[in-house]
């Protein structure tokens, strides 16, 4: 049923497989074109062969990392502040419940 | 003839009032005719002073005229329009009506000569863009406005302060550009950058803007943030803590949103994040970066529109808005999915889209006044929108998996409001002289040299290699990620738990035994001063007289000494 659903062209383990040789073979393309159009730099490194390429590939890879690492520490369930406002009032309650026993 | 104009704003106002009363196809037509009428209003005020008046013993200018207020006020106007047409057959009557009434707001705020009027505007805005937040409808929309509501009213707060100690201390209401020197521009400039979404307060945006309907969320991301980076442009050019102040919007927006598994909160992360580059422009201050802000703000309210437009329809035909439920949609809303990849193309800057004409500006301009850190992160940021926005937001929404749903594509307003925004972003890029010619200063910049179609294209496309590559470390989880809210939203809470157990602690321990002492003196005072008590009762005149004779006596005696 799944594959009767999922046959759309361009769901095809074929047409992905050309689309990214096609990405590949611009991506070369790109680089190469460097030899020829002169990219002009301002600051010394950015005059470096195919900068914006390695700069652009390892800018984002550096930022996904680095969301990665937030991630650990920040990431909650979606259902957090309801848990928290949930917990507060559970905690508050059970806390005058205490105090009035003692 | 002059003072016969009519204050743009006040004719968005009188549309916003009269959308409840009427009904039908009235109600379409004063939902359309409104903004086009201030569109009109808009043009017609001429640059510089337009109307003064009196108002609470100050000569306040309600409306001043300028290419930059001008430029500001028609995207506010044409975003009333479009958006207006976007949401017509579906939003309710009242959240067009407060759409609209916010929409004015902006608009004043774009033509007030003083720092009263943009005041009054800013805290109309306020109040209408919270009620749009609470349209959403559901308890999470109404608890969102609400916090929502009270940063924006401590913003206000803020930028009062601001502006009464600009007033006492200069005498002056005018807007001028300053500085950061002192405690009152501080405040104004504090005032000001909450409405950006500015650290620390970065937060409200992606809390509130998601929770609102699919249409109201439209509204919501051009006019708040947009109308604070005019009032940066106005006040505040060339003030060199905006710069890093926008360096960092830029990579929250990013980080955050790449953490982001809900659609429209991605969004909302990257209206953080396109801000942040013109807060950094601002920071910058030449001719050429104030262009840049300016023509980024016209170009970005266009495009993150058209985002929010594509993402609102697929929430209105699915109801589902978390990327990991979506997926696959593009097989039965071809027009949404390419509208929406003509928005993100044009957020990414992409060559031939507004966002390639109008962002790039920026980047020459601290080009041209030597800041290399600052231009290596602005081209790194702009690989990070391309990662975060660019892709991700169509990728996820409407390629990635077969999420099985089959939703009809846009209603034909919905379709017809996204086509004019999308036709917008590639007008802008392939032909962006008519919008550099309203911009505040001439430009004299050539965007489409082949070495930088060559940078923007190896930055992007590599970017988007990134993306695929590191796709398995970017699968979506049921998750949200903790912001500074968590500051006042759990830990004051907890704080307030706290006190309030030592507060019974305390209670117990020193009020129980103040209590029976309370009562003792209560029953003794009532034995003193009861019926039958020494000071309650009859007593015989005699006594009274000999008491009043010692009483005498005593203050004759007290007063000769």
């Amino acid at each position: 049923m799944r594959e009767s659903q999922d046959d759309h062209w361009l769901t095809r383990p074929v047409t992905i497989r050309r689309l990214w040789i096609g990405f590949a073979l611009v991506l070369g393309a790109l680089v190469l074109a460097g030899l020829q159009i002169k990219v002009k730099g301002y600051f010394g490194i950015d005059d470096l062969f195919g900068f914006a390429a390695w700069f652009g590939f390892g800018s984002c890879v550096l930022m996904v990392l680095v969301a990665k690492a937030l991630g650990a520490l920040l990431k909650r369930s979606e259902s957090y502040y309801q848990e928290e406002a949930t917990g507060a009032s559970t905690e508050s309650a059970a806390t005058s419940t205490d105090s009035g026993e003692t | 003839m002059i003072d016969t104009l009519l204050p743009p704003a006040l004719i968005l106002l009188a549309g916003a009032a009269l959308i409840g009363p009427v009904r039908g196809i009235m109600r379409d037509a004063v939902l359309l005719l409104a903004p086009v009428l201030t569109l009109w209003a808009i043009w017609q005020i001429p640059d510089g002073v337009v109307t003064t008046t009196q108002f609470l013993g100050y000569q306040i200018e309600p409306v001043e005229g300028g290419p930059l207020r001008r430029l500001f006020a028609t995207i506010f106007a044409v975003m009333a329009l479009v958006g207006g047409l976007f949401a017509m057959r579906q939003a309710r009557w009242y959240e067009l009506a407060a759409a609209h009434a916010y929409a004015a707001g902006a608009i004043g705020v774009c033509f007030a000569g003083d720092l009263i009027t943009l005041f009054l505007f800013w805290e109309l805005m306020a109040i209408f863009s919270t009620v749009v937040v609470w349209c959403g409808g559901t308890s999470a929309a109404r608890a969102a406005g609400i916090r929502y509501a009270i940063m924006h009213l401590l913003g206000g707060v803020i930028l009062k302060v601001g502006i009464e100690g600009v007033i006492v201390h200069t005498g002056s209401v005018d807007i001028q550009p300053m500085l950061a020197v002192n405690f009152d521009t501080w405040m104004i400039l504090i005032g000001i950058l909450i409405n950006t979404a500015a650290p620390p307060v970065s937060a409200w945006l992606a809390d509130a803007y998601p929770a609102s309907s699919p249409t109201g969320s439209v509204f919501l991301s051009a006019f708040t943030t947009k109308s604070a980076v005019l009032a940066l442009i106005l006040l505040f050019p060339g003030e060199g803590v905006l710069i890093w102040v926008g360096l960092y919007m830029v990579f929250y927006g990013i980080i955050y949103a790449l953490l982001e598994n809900d659609a429209r909160r991605i969004l909302a992360y990257s209206v953080i994040n396109q801000v942040g580059f013109m807060v950094c422009a601002i920071g910058i201050g030449t001719e050429m970066a104030l262009n840049g802000a300016a023509a980024h703000a016209f170009a970005h309210i266009i495009y993150k529109a058209l985002l929010f437009m594509s993402a609102g329809v697929v929430i209105y035909r699915t109801g589902m808005t978390r990327c990991s439920d979506l997926g696959g949609l593009f097989r039965t809303m071809p027009l949404t999915t390419i509208c929406g990849i003509i928005g993100a193309l044009a957020i990414s800057s992409f060559p031939l889209t507004s966002g390639y004409t109008t962002k790039t500006l920026i980047s020459v301009a601290a080009e041209q006044q030597g800041l290399a850190i600052v231009y290596f992160l602005l081209a790194a940021a702009s690989a990070g929108v391309f990662l975060h926005a660019g892709i991700k937001f169509p990728w996820f929404v409407f390629f990635q998996k077969d999420s099985g749903m089959r939703p009809k594509d846009a209603p034909w307003n919905m379709a017809l409001a996204m086509i004019i925004f999308a036709a917008a972003c590639i007008l802008i890029g392939v032909w962006p002289e008519p919008l550099w010619a309203l911009l505040p200063y001439e430009v004299a910049y050539e965007p489409y040299t082949a070495g930088k179609v060559l940078f923007y294209l190896q930055l992007l496309l590599f970017s988007g290699l990134a993306f695929f590559l590191l796709l398995p470390w970017m699968r979506r989880t049921l998750t949200i990620s903790l912001d500074t809210d968590w500051f006042w939203r759990v830990l004051a809470k907890r704080l307030v738990a706290l006190l309030s157990r030592a507060g019974t602690l305390i209670g117990k321990r020193v009020g129980q035994p103040m209590q029976e002492r309370a009562r003792r003196g209560q029953l003794w005072l009532g034995q003193q001063l009861g019926s039958s008590g020494t000071l309650g009762r009859t007593w015989q005149i005699g006594t009274t007289a000999l008491w009043i004779s010692v009483l005498l006596s005593l203050y004759v005696l007290l007063y000769y000494l």
